[in-house]
């Protein structure tokens, strides 16, 4: 497959395993957040852990939408569904996080909510215009990445005069997750927690690497954008080596094949005409944070879900003992949690980080549970 | 005989499954009419046979997909080939199949003798007759326009080896049969509607002939089983499970189509636990398994069978996958069912 194979070829792997070797100095350790679940998949799928040097380390970020979806806000997407009849429309992996009462999407539709699996927003306005006399919403979740396809549906919605379709809006932004990580008083007391982020691919695609040149400089933390193939996240992580050895701070950008500086601005001109900053927002395992997610602008709020239904802000809460939130800020490794390989499980997931499959917790146990008896937790301090 | 089934304008109606005249003329006219053969003709509410020396093996299996026709068949087809292959996994000859119909209100007769046509066909070319059969109708949005259970009947000849999930050897090597997820990937790309350039089918097949095949020349196969649902990831781990044994597989020795491994590249799925409905698994022993390969890529539905791992001691119940980076990790069973994943 072109533009993939060649990014897993085994003898450029051992290549650059090699040079990690050689430029990870053995007194000190290496602790790199991958931002992404779909950086925690690759680095797991290939056994990516098997070739580094034990000071190199991979933390585990909360870069996975649907594990950073509080609970609260399932619940209300169960009820446009369940109280107010509408269709909802949500992308696959959303359909088997429990909400509050354990209640998930698909369990909602086995009850007899009209709840439909689509692969795009272009599916969910194709149902609307199918369903004249039915409401139909978007469950629209998502980092940047997901929120330019949100923004063109609702303006196609409008273009088309389609009074049945709108949006539930919980699109976040990737910058301002980074920074309440580092943000988080327990990683002042510990400053070398975290000493490098493997930036997102995806998402940098359409905002560019130049939002995180001002985190670079305010937290002294260098990032790499990295492709989602495991030789892109092995070149990333030699260069965020190599910059903590130079003692420099800077954004660089492995992903050149895809990414810019500036991103992709018609996809950001489009964003920006349909939604707007949200003052707060809360993030499942960040609490809530300022000016981190977006909403719907008020000329198009007749399709923003939240002003065309009255729904009641859930305050369920996440299960007492689930790690989830900690597991997200890479304060815990999945193994820490008293529930993993328990009574969560793929099977039967209690938190987010299990249900998901790019969740660090379905990542470890799926491929990475043989050597759990030999995992470092993320708390142990450089040499 | 006078037809009086509308075939080409009409839809199942409740009175069709009710038992009387017209549940008659449907079974006469749609059912007995393209699966014909002696048994039915006998008009019993059962199908009496001769069993022939050795043991007898039994399976049952419901059949249900959406879409009902697909590229590479549809559900009359796969409710043939599936129940053979179960019978045939013990290393049985097929010998016979039954056939209950469960309909929904309002689907049209046409499709529905599309199907019968499909079983037909699929049933003549294994070489099985359909010897029972059974209707019922349900009232229209309570069903998914028709669902189909076969039951098959086999023989496993007297002083053939045993061929079991339990009888995996430490040292065994594990076959395939062939490239994976082209069922999963062809019934998802139909489900969804998606255009793709290149148009993946079905591998939808019987599998005795390639199984008596392969007894014939490696008489002392240890496991068979077709990775149908939850594909090859869990149907490795039932085997380890089963015969208390771990396995390592390889990555890179695992047949997939490219344009299978595109499509689930581009949905976040994983081609190992994507269904297959004409490839089998084989575990043998290590001095046969050469001779096995060249037997296996000596048929049709064998030409790219690859010799993807063996069976160790250790980790058992475990099935480990050596990366096409030489790093490892677990294959794991499906959890749920495939989700694509949002970006």
């Amino acid at each position: 497959m072109k533009y993939v194979d060649e990014f897993r070829q085994r003898d450029l792997a051992l290549k650059l395993a090699e040079g990690i070797r050689t430029a990870a100095k053995p007194d000190r350790i290496y602790r790199l957040m991958e931002f992404c679940g779909g950086h925690t998949h690759a680095i797991f799928r290939y056994g990516v852990p098997d070739l580094m040097p034990d000071n190199v380390r991979f933390v585990h970020g909360p870069g996975c939408p649907v594990c950073v979806l509080p609970i609260g806000r399932i619940d209300m997407a169960v009820e446009i569904a369940q109280r107010h009849g509408a269709i909802l429309c949500s992308y696959g992996d959303m359909m088997r996080v429990p909400g509050g009462n354990r209640i998930s999407l698909q369990r909602a539709r086995a009850d007899g909510a009209d709840i439909r699996m689509v692969h795009s927003t272009q599916e969910a306005l194709k149902i609307a215009q199918e369903n004249p006399t039915r409401d139909v919403v978007m469950f629209a979740i998502g980092f940047e990445t997901t929120t330019p396809p949100t923004a063109v549906a609702i303006k196609q919605a409008d273009a088309m005069g389609l009074k049945n379709f709108s949006a539930f809006c919980n699109h976040v932004l990737t910058p301002a997750a980074i920074q309440a990580i580092l943000d988080a008083p327990d990683i002042e007391q510990d400053a070398v927690a975290i000493d490098g982020f493997l930036g997102p691919a995806h998402v940098s695609s359409v905002i560019g690497s130049q939002p995180y040149v001002a985190l670079t400089e305010k937290y002294r933390r260098p990032v790499v954008i990295a492709g989602f193939e495991p030789l892109d996240v092995m070149q990333s992580a030699l260069m965020l080596i190599e910059q903590l050895n130079a003692g420099r701070f800077t954004v660089e950008n492995q992903y050149t094949r895809v990414v810019t500086p500036e991103g992709n601005r018609k996809a950001q001109a489009l964003v920006a005409e349909v939604m707007e900053m949200r003052g707060e927002f809360e993030w499942r395992g960040l609490g809530v944070i300022p000016n981190s997610a977006l909403k719907i602008r008020e000329r198009y709020a007749a399709f923003d879900a939240e002003r065309r239904f009255d729904l009641t802000p859930s305050t369920a809460q996440d299960i007492k003992g689930c790690a989830c939130p900690e597991i997200l800020r890479g304060r815990k490794r999945p193994t820490d949690c008293k529930l993993f390989g328990t009574v969560c499980t793929p099977e039967n997931p209690m938190g987010s980080c299990m249900v998901s499959s790019e969740g660090a917790c379905a990542a470890y146990w799926s491929y990475g549970r043989h050597r759990s008896g030999s995992s470092q937790t993320t708390q142990e301090s450089a040499a | 005989m006078s037809h009086t089934l509308d075939i080409q304008n009409g839809v199942v109606e409740m009175s069709h499954g009710s038992g009387g005249r017209a549940s008659h003329t449907l079974i006469r006219e749609l059912f007995a009419s393209h699966l014909d053969n002696p048994y039915l003709r006998q008009n019993n509410d059962n199908a009496r046979f001769d069993a022939p020396p050795g043991s007898l093996v039994m399976s049952v299996d419901s059949h249900v997909v959406s879409p009902i026709f697909f590229p590479g068949g549809d559900l009359g087809a796969l409710a043939v080939h599936g129940t053979l292959n179960d019978v045939a996994m013990s290393g049985a000859v097929p010998l016979h199949l039954t056939a209950g119909f469960i309909l929904e209100e309002g689907y049209p007769l046409a499709d529905l003798e599309r199907i019968v046509m499909s079983m037909a066909r699929a049933a003549k070319d294994a070489g099985v007759e359909i010897i029972a059969g059974d209707t019922k109708v349900v009232e229209r949005g309570h069903g998914d326009g028709v669902f189909i259970t076969t039951t098959g009947i086999g023989v496993i000849p007297p002083g053939s080896a045993r061929i079991s999930g339990d009888a995996a050897q430490p040292g065994d090597a594990i076959l395939i049969s062939g490239s994976m997820g082209d069922h999963g990937a062809a019934i998802m790309l139909a489900r969804e509607s998606m255009d793709f350039d290149h148009a993946i089918q079905s591998d939808s097949a019987a599998l005795h002939d390639l199984i008596a095949h392969m007894l014939r020349i490696v008489p002392n196969i240890h496991c068979l089983r077709d990775p149908t649902r939850g594909g090859l990831a869990t149907t490795l781990n039932e085997l380890a499970e089963q015969s208390n044994v771990g396995m390592v597989i390889e990555e890179s020795a695992i047949p997939i189509q490219p344009q299978v491994a595109a499509v689930c590249e581009l949905l976040g799925l994983d081609p190992l636990t994507l269904a297959n409905e004409g490839k089998l698994i084989a575990i043998c022993p290590p001095d046969q398994a050469q001779t096995l390969l060249k037997a296996m890529r000596a048929h049709p539905l064998g030409e790219n069978a690859a010799i993807i791992g063996e069976v160790t001691e250790a980790d058992a119940g475990m099935v480990q996958l050596v990366t096409g980076f030489g790093g490892r990790r677990i294959l794991d069973w499906l959890a749920g069912t495939p989700l694509p994943r949002i970006c």
